[in-house]
């Protein structure tokens, strides 16, 4: 694969896999995803995060934005299935149910159409 | 040593004595920018302290800063409970200063008001992880729930085990959709009320006794 050059006329999307992401601590998932975002780009993770990880995505986000350069975040995921009481054996064995694709973009350039259980459709706009 | 000093540390033995039995809950009042947190707050420290606790406005992230009213002890059925409520900011992932410029703000105070919207934001991430013993997540009833700030909001709070009562606010308008809410989380209790007009604050108060005596 070419080295990546910046591409001006373009929207680089990521798709991060579930075991790239399982090789990483929780904070090199979030400058991984922050730092790709904020060259304008788009990641979509076939894992997500944890509770605990988007949380501390939340407050480097919101640590990171800074006036006409950076103004945060849209993510999506689909809703948390809604079943019962999501798999107390899962949540005993540290498993939390999080493999729910994820789609994280910069704010200013990815916009949210639609979203429901199934189905996330969103516009992506060039810089 | 001085009388003074000998007399602030018998004082704070016995006010340690009094609080370690029971410290009060710390009980995080959580949700989006606007759904009615600081009214809500307001209503609660003034009907069982006397004074509020913060402005409250229609401009989104007017409060930047969380703020605590200590040891408000609620009556309810002849049991009291003790808790520390904290106003939190909205959450949100995202914080364009212009937008405050729509509402008549000067680009100065508009990206003051977005910086410290952001840090408060953060501080408020970082107590919902650590220094949190229960969540009002609060909603704007006549809004669509389904976000994603709220589903993350929620997963979170459920991750760490909290207690959560989630409060269907503004029943007083027009497009107030409450069944909507309960939709959203029915794994939850969905208490309707105003916190402006003060509808239902009764249920509100039984259930704060309920979740979090
Ligand atoms: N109609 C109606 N309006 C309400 C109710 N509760 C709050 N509001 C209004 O909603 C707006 C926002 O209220 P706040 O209490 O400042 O909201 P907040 O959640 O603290 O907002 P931030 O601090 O910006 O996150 C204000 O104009 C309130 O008067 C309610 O029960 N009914
Ligand atoms: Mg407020």
């Amino acid at each position: 694969m070419p080295e990546a050059t910046p591409n001006t006329d373009g929207v680089q999307i990521d798709l991060i896999s579930g075991a790239r992401m399982d090789g990483l601590r929780s904070m090199e998932k979030i400058r991984l995803i922050l730092d790709t975002v904020r060259d304008g780009n788009i990641v979509i993770l076939e894992e997500g995060l944890s509770p605990d990880e988007e949380s501390k995505l939340i407050e480097v986000t919101m640590n990171e934005i800074s006036p006409d350069e950076f103004n945060g975040i849209e993510i999506e995921t689909y809703p948390r299935s809604q079943t019962g009481d999501k798999s107390f054996l899962g949540r005993l064995m540290g498993k939390e149910e999080t493999k729910k694709l994820t789609v994280i973009g910069p704010a200013n350039q990815i916009e949210t159409l639609h979203k429901d259980e199934n189905l996330i459709s969103a516009l992506v706009s060039r810089r | 040593m001085g009388l003074l000093t000998e007399l602030r540390d018998s004082i704070s033995r016995v006010t340690d004595r009094l609080f370690s039995a029971s410290e009060p809950k710390r009980i995080g009042i959580y949700g989006p920018p606007n759904a009615g947190k600081t009214t809500l707050a307001n209503r609660i420290a003034r009907d069982w302290t006397g004074d509020a606790v913060g402005p409250e406005s229609h401009i989104p992230h007017e409060t930047r800063r969380a703020r605590r009213k200590e040891n408000v002890t609620i009556e309810r059925n002849g049991r009291t409970v003790t808790i520390d409520v904290v106003d939190t900011p909205g959450v949100t992932t995202k914080v364009d200063y212009n937008e405050f410029l729509e509402h008549d703000m000067e680009k100065d105070d508009a990206i003051r008001r977005s910086r410290e919207a952001t840090e408060g934001v953060a501080e408020a991430m970082h107590w919902l992880r650590e220094d949190v013993d229960g969540v009002i997540y609060v909603l704007d009833s006549s809004t669509d729930p389904f976000t994603q700030v709220n589903t993350m909001l929620i997963g979170i709070i459920e991750s760490q085990d909290l207690p959560v009562l989630i409060l269907a606010n503004k029943v007083d308008l027009e497009d107030s959709n409450i069944q909507r809410i309960a939709n959203a989380f029915p794994q939850h209790e969905t208490i309707p009320l105003s916190a402006l007009e003060g509808d239902n604050m009764d249920e509100v108060y039984d259930k704060i006794a309920e979740y979090f005596g």
